[in-house]
């Protein structure tokens, strides 16, 4: 009796797996064909602390190396010189370089940081046949970035008054 | 192809002058070398595609789809691929049997090719041992397998060969029996005259003849895909077992021939299941006197044209099914495979040929109340499996994506 109870379920599994392949036919494919079709921004679906590419909000570099300084690696060069054709001889910056392709993305950099002017983006799509297209050039070549400057402390509820009276101030020292 | 070739010589005088045994043959080679290029080669190449993406789709995925449209150039890219890839020789494989190897399987699988009809016209050769002729010339292929596991010099290789062998040869024995079921219905081992012993609507199929012939039909279908190494039943290149099996030492063009075997012989394996038990390529009568009686070329073009649509359909429709159980089946282990064979198949075999043999001494005229009814059991079968199919769909409580391209 087994014999013919093997043939009746070999018959009738099979039967039963055929059908379930068959309705998979009906079911949409899950494959997310990246890049070409995407449903959402790949950008959209990354999580908030994806570590990506490093970029420098250069309004709020305050120039203060400290990234530069941490930076496990090296990959982080900043330069900065003393602006002789200003009359305040103020300090700027003439070079914020980051090499993406020796950056390891530990977050050394962002932790220091006092504005919060270095962080990561949610960017890592950057295929290049020059591995030298990876160096971030922040400050434009032959361009100087004046730093940011720390509001004094006095007034710490306005700001913005007090970035006002610090452009005045050096606006009638000139 | 005997009429095409007469034809042919009562219009061009020149042929008058030359023998017509030598026009005969140059007509069927043109026929055979026109048939490699242009319907051998690529159906076996299209069927890659086809199975990759069915396969795809089974699985969820997308499948193959950036060589032209839907993909559907893939085939050929990965032939100019293979083409330019190195062709290496193992060194201590023996150079000559390594060589050899990937002609015979082409070989044989292509020498099958000649008794297999697309049409009441088109058919490389009627051989009157059509059938017989067909089950010993796929035996090459074995020699070609086992030619290459040994030339390896590789024991996956060896064991993959030995594998291939046993299976090929085991169950050459159910097939035949299946074979011989319908030489008997027939009275001929010539694949035409059993083409012609059908008729075009499902009842007049063998497959429906009475109550052993579906028996033998499954029979058939299981041997020939153990034959063709086909999943369930393929064990001689199991990648996890034996990497590749015999074709593992083999790069380039060669391992395609071995590939390329594989596809054709898909084809082979419907074409002979649909001569054999689906009525060929029987078209309704009155769909013939229509199409001869239009007059001019159309009346010699459009019966065979609508004779190789129907067989070939009925053939598509069996390569689905292999391609289907492939991505179903698990692969069986060498004992149940032989146990399949030996115990299960060999029976079955037996018992149709011995039940087909009585009907037909007890009925020599048929039954068409069985006829009918064994049509209207498939018929329940398959809407039965449509409702299985319909059930799993609502199950999975996915949303229903018909179209086939994504």
């Amino acid at each position: 009796m087994t014999y013919f109870r093997n043939i009746v379920e070999t018959a009738t599994s099979v039967f039963e797996g055929m059908s379930i392949t068959f309705a998979h036919l009906f079911r949409k494919p899950v494959t997310i064909q990246y890049p070409d079709k995407m449903a959402v921004p790949l950008t959209e679906t990354l999580p908030d602390r994806f570590r990506g590419f490093l970029k420098v909000d250069m309004e709020i570099c305050t120039a203060c190396l400290a990234c530069m300084n941490d930076c496990p690696i090296d990959c982080i060069v900043i330069k900065t010189k003393k602006d002789e054709s200003s009359p305040t001889k103020e300090r700027v910056l003439t070079q914020f370089d980051i090499d993406e392709a020796k950056c390891m993305y530990c977050g050394l950099c962002t932790e220091p940081c006092p504005t919060g002017a270095i962080h990561f983006t949610k960017e890592f799509e950057r295929a290049t046949e020059d591995i030298n297209d990876l160096v971030f050039k922040f400050v434009p070549e032959g361009q100087v970035i004046v730093p940011y400057k720390a509001p004094k402390k006095e007034g710490a509820g306005d700001a913005a008054s007090e970035d006002a009276t610090d452009t005045t101030e050096e606006a009638a020292d000139a | 192809m005997q009429k095409l070739a007469d034809l042919l010589i009562s219009k061009v005088t020149v042929l008058q002058s030359i023998p017509a045994d030598f026009v005969y043959l140059a007509v069927q080679l043109v026929f055979a070398l026109v048939m490699l290029m242009a319907f051998v080669a690529p159906f076996a190449g299209i069927v890659s595609w086809v199975e990759r993406r069915v396969a795809a789709r089974m699985m969820d995925r997308v499948g193959p789809n950036r060589v032209g449209p839907q993909g559907f150039f893939q085939w050929i890219a990965d032939g100019i691929k293979s083409i330019l890839k190195e062709d290496i020789v193992p060194t201590a494989a023996d150079p000559i049997l390594f060589r050899l190897a990937p002609y015979l399987v082409f070989a044989g699988m292509f020498a099958a090719f000649v008794t297999i009809p697309f049409s009441s016209g088109l058919i490389i050769a009627d051989l009157n041992v059509g059938i017989f002729y067909l089950i010993a010339i796929t035996s090459i292929v074995v020699v070609g397998i086992l030619m290459s596991g040994w030339a390896s010099n590789n024991k996956y290789s060896l064991l993959g060969g030995m594998r291939s062998a046993a299976q090929i040869v085991s169950y050459e024995i159910p097939a035949g029996l299946a074979i011989l079921v319908v030489v008997f219905l027939t009275g001929s081992l010539s694949i035409q005259d059993i083409i012609k012993g059908q008729g075009a609507y499902p009842w007049q199929w063998y497959i429906f003849d009475n109550p052993f012939m579906p028996i033998a039909f499954v029979s058939l279908f299981i041997s020939s895909l153990a034959e063709g190494n086909r999943t369930p039943f393929d064990i001689p290149e199991a990648e996890s077992e034996l990497v590749s099996g015999y074709s593992t030492e083999y790069s380039g063009m060669r391992f395609v021939f071995f590939y390329f075997e594989e596809w054709a012989n898909i084809y082979l394996i419907a074409a002979v299941g649909t001569a054999l038990f689906l009525g060929g390529w029987q078209i309704p009568p009155a769909v013939k006197a229509w199409a001869t009686g239009l007059g001019g070329a159309a009346s010699v073009i459009l019966p065979h044209a609508l004779e190789f649509v129907t067989f070939f359909l009925k053939a598509l429709v069996i390569v689905f099914v292999i391609i289907w159980i492939r991505w179903t089946l698990p692969r069986i282990r060498v004992d149940q495979l032989m146990a399949l064979c030996w115990k299960y198949l060999t029976p079955f075999g037996f018992v149709a040929s011995m039940g087909v043999a009585v009907w037909m001494v007890l009925f020599p005229q048929g039954v068409p109340v069985v006829r009918y009814a064994l049509c209207g059991a498939a018929l329940a079968v398959l809407l039965y499996f449509f409702y299985r199919v319909a059930y799993q769909v609502w199950y999975s409580r996915q949303p229903v994506h018909v179209n086939p391209f994504v």
